[in-house]
């Protein structure tokens, strides 16, 4: 499918905004949109949204028989898909020039600056290598795809752990990461490529252009960089005509981007770690939401009714009478008022069945069961409670307890209170 | 069926979710015979004797008895009669393309414009912005776009678009902005005057005195569209504070 074209108002106002110092989104000449990086649950897994810009690198490894020449080198593989996802104008499976340029640039960023170790990669000299494969896919495209790609790549190949091997005599085994831990890649520095356009033949410059403006940029400047200043890689398409001091300042500018980048990638690495460490849930996995249902319709599901009520009522006369002292009111949590023990929420706690109860306190059942209790509880005790519910905003609940007068007198008035009482709890279980 | 559904309504739905006529239902024999009939608008279809929700969306209720789903769909399925902002993209002979943001191009013809004639042809250029309105919207046949009413007059629709920018928003959005008391509007007037042509396939041209306010309104506008009418209102006035 075609791309949408671009009008000739939109190309006039954006030069005239560019003039005038402007973008579209507010942003400044050499700001960056926001960099957002997510990992997912798997080793090697990394999200980059950089603005609108979405991208998602994945590494993975193999063995293989290295290549002839270099026997005792890994083999680092790169490649950058250009999905119909990110935009309609992406074809699938057919080259264009633009994933030929990226997939060279990247390349060119990540393999022929030496950033990784290749020879901690052989296994058997000449026999067996790991070939390590980076795969970008771009989820959306809003301009700048080569910068979010080597952010992803990097911080994929940071992230990913290789399985550890052992070798005994001739025999070489593959540990699964439960017998050993797996081992991270050796990466000795992490460029990145920081892109620069340029409007009205190089007079306007501005990083990290979005995708109406690279629509119409005269030319681009792509600087790949470490944090040690030391440019891995640069190229320059669009055809202008650049002078020299123009490229000592774009590599000035590179040069402050990418040191904040590479902060911001070992935050996130450190980040995920620490997550991982504590077992919780880390990256992507973090943002699936669960257990959380969307269909209004529901199955029925049958109950075995029959004889419930002579239990019920056989329970009622049998049970014991609970102390009549009152306890004082609990606050498990901020928001949660909770008086007794009765209706105490036993979500995921081990409960012993006590025989004076119906068991009706446990969970979500406490709810519909409350006012049955309530109603059990007429006959021996009576707590008035009354909860004055303050103001939403507050976090901690103002709860103002009557104690019981007395206990004839209370039995008079029973069903009622017991009823009051349970509506107040409802109330805050639904809280 | 009736009372299932207006208990949902305002309330988000999904695709797949689904109403059934429930057993407690009955007929009542007093009311009249004419039984209650029910009118699906987008976003819920028929299955039976169920109804299901096909797109995601909020469910909005019309006395007496429409449902429909208000959305923020993006993909724009044109209809006849809509007005839509469109970008030429060719010149072939004695019609223009124009790439409306639908699946497929739409014609117009170069005599489909006020005053025009076989001789006396629109100053229309590659690129140039068209307000439209469909003839022809139809799945099999290839739309075809006009720039004049039904008795020949331009009525606000032809080329336009110096020195303002356009932007595209949701479907959902451009239906409040066209809306007859439109709330967001009238907050949009209190801001600083502009200048708006609104098309429904979600493209919004927007022009003000400066580039700047140009710009912020712009920028108003594709923030609003996930934002509670209070939300907007507090944004609003912090950019009249801000003295833009």
């Amino acid at each position: 499918m075609k791309d949408t074209p671009l009008s000739n108002c939109e190309r006039d106002f954006l030069l005239k905004a560019i003039e005038e110092k402007k973008r579209l989104d507010g942003r400044q000449t050499y700001d960056y949109r926001k960099i957002k990086i997510t990992f997912g649950s798997d080793y090697g897994c990394c999200f980059v949204d950089l603005g609108q810009t979405r991208v998602m690198a994945q590494v993975s490894c193999e063995l293989v028989t290295p290549k002839e020449s270099r026997p005792n080198e890994g083999i680092m593989f790169f490649n950058l898909e250009l999905s119909p996802m990110a935009s309609p104008a992406f074809e699938q499976g057919r080259q264009s020039e633009l994933s030929v340029k990226l997939n060279r640039q990247l390349e060119r960023c990540l393999r022929n600056s030496k950033c990784i170790d290749t020879e901690s990669l052989c296994v058997v000299s000449g026999e067996k290598v790991w070939q390590i494969r980076v795969d970008v896919h771009t989820l959306n495209n809003d301009g700048n795809l080569m910068d979010a790609a080597s952010v992803a790549a990097i911080s994929a190949l940071c992230h990913f752990r290789r399985p550890d091997v052992g070798i005994q005599g001739e025999e070489v085994t593959v540990y699964s990461p439960e017998e050993r831990d797996p081992i991270p890649l050796s990466i000795y520095h992490m460029p990145i490529s920081v892109s620069l356009a340029f409007f009205q033949q190089g007079t306007y410059l501005l990083v990290d252009p979005c995708e109406r403006e690279e629509r119409v940029m005269d030319g681009l400047l792509m600087i790949a960089m470490n944090k040690h200043r030391e440019i891995c890689s640069i190229q320059s398409s669009g055809g202008i005509m650049l002078l020299k001091e123009q490229v000592m300042r774009c590599s000035k500018i590179a040069s402050v981007k990418v040191s904040e980048i590479t902060d911001l990638i070992n935050k996130a690495l450190l980040n995920d770690k620490t997550a991982r460490k504590a077992g919780g849930r880390c990256g992507f996995a973090e943002s699936i939401p669960q257990e959380r249902i969307t269909a209004l319709k529901t199955d029925q599901t049958s109950v075995e009714m029959t004889g419930v009520g002579e239990t019920v009522s056989s329970i009622v006369q049998t049970a014991e009478a609970p102390p009549q002292k009152v306890p004082s009111p609990l606050l498990p949590v901020p928001g949660v008022g909770q008086v007794g023990e009765g209706m105490r929420n036993t979500w995921g706690v081990e409960e012993e069945e006590d025989g004076d109860s119906s068991g009706g306190d446990s969970g979500e059942e406490a709810v519909k069961m409350e006012e049955e209790q309530h109603k059990e509880d007429k006959s021996r005790k009576v707590d008035v409670v009354e909860i004055l519910d303050s103001e939403e905003e507050e976090e901690e609940e103002e709860v103002v307890i009557l104690y019981p007068e007395t206990t004839e007198k209370a039995k008079n008035k029973g069903s009622s209170s017991g009823q009051k009482g349970a509506a107040t709890s409802r109330k805050q279980q639904k809280k | 069926m009736f009372s299932v559904l207006k208990e949902r309504v305002g309330d988000v739905l999904l695709p797949g979710d689904e109403f059934c006529c429930g057993p407690q239902e009955t007929l009542s024999l007093t009311d009249s015979g004419k039984p209650e009939r029910l009118v699906a608008g987008p976003g819920i279809r028929q299955s039976g004797d169920r109804l299901l929700v096909s797109r995601s969306g909020v469910l909005r209720h019309k006395e007496p008895n429409k449902f429909w789903i208000e959305s923020q769909q993006r993909r724009y399925v044109p209809a006849k009669g809509e007005t839509v902002i469109g970008i030429v993209t060719a010149k072939s002979g004695d019609v223009f393309k124009v790439d409306f943001g639908g699946s497929e191009q739409a014609s117009l013809s170069y005599l489909a414009f006020e005053g025009a004639t076989k001789r006396n042809r629109p100053n229309v250029q590659v690129g140039d912005l068209v307000f439209a309105q469909f003839v022809v919207a139809n799945k099999d046949m290839e739309p075809e776009l006009v720039c004049i009413d039904g008795s020949g007059r331009a009525n606000g629709m032809g080329v336009f678009g110096a020195g303002g920018l356009l932007i595209k928003v949701s479907l959902g959005l451009v239906r409040r902005l066209l809306a007859p008391h439109s709330d967001l509007r009238a907050d949009l007037e209190k801001l600083f005057p502009c200048e708006l042509v609104v098309g429904m396939n979600g493209r919004v041209w927007v022009r003000a005195a400066s580039v700047q306010q140009t710009l912020i309104v712009a920028n108003l506008l594709q923030s609003c569209d996930t934002m509670t009418p209070s939300q907007r209102q507090q944004l609003f006035k912090r950019v009249q504070q801000g003295g833009l």
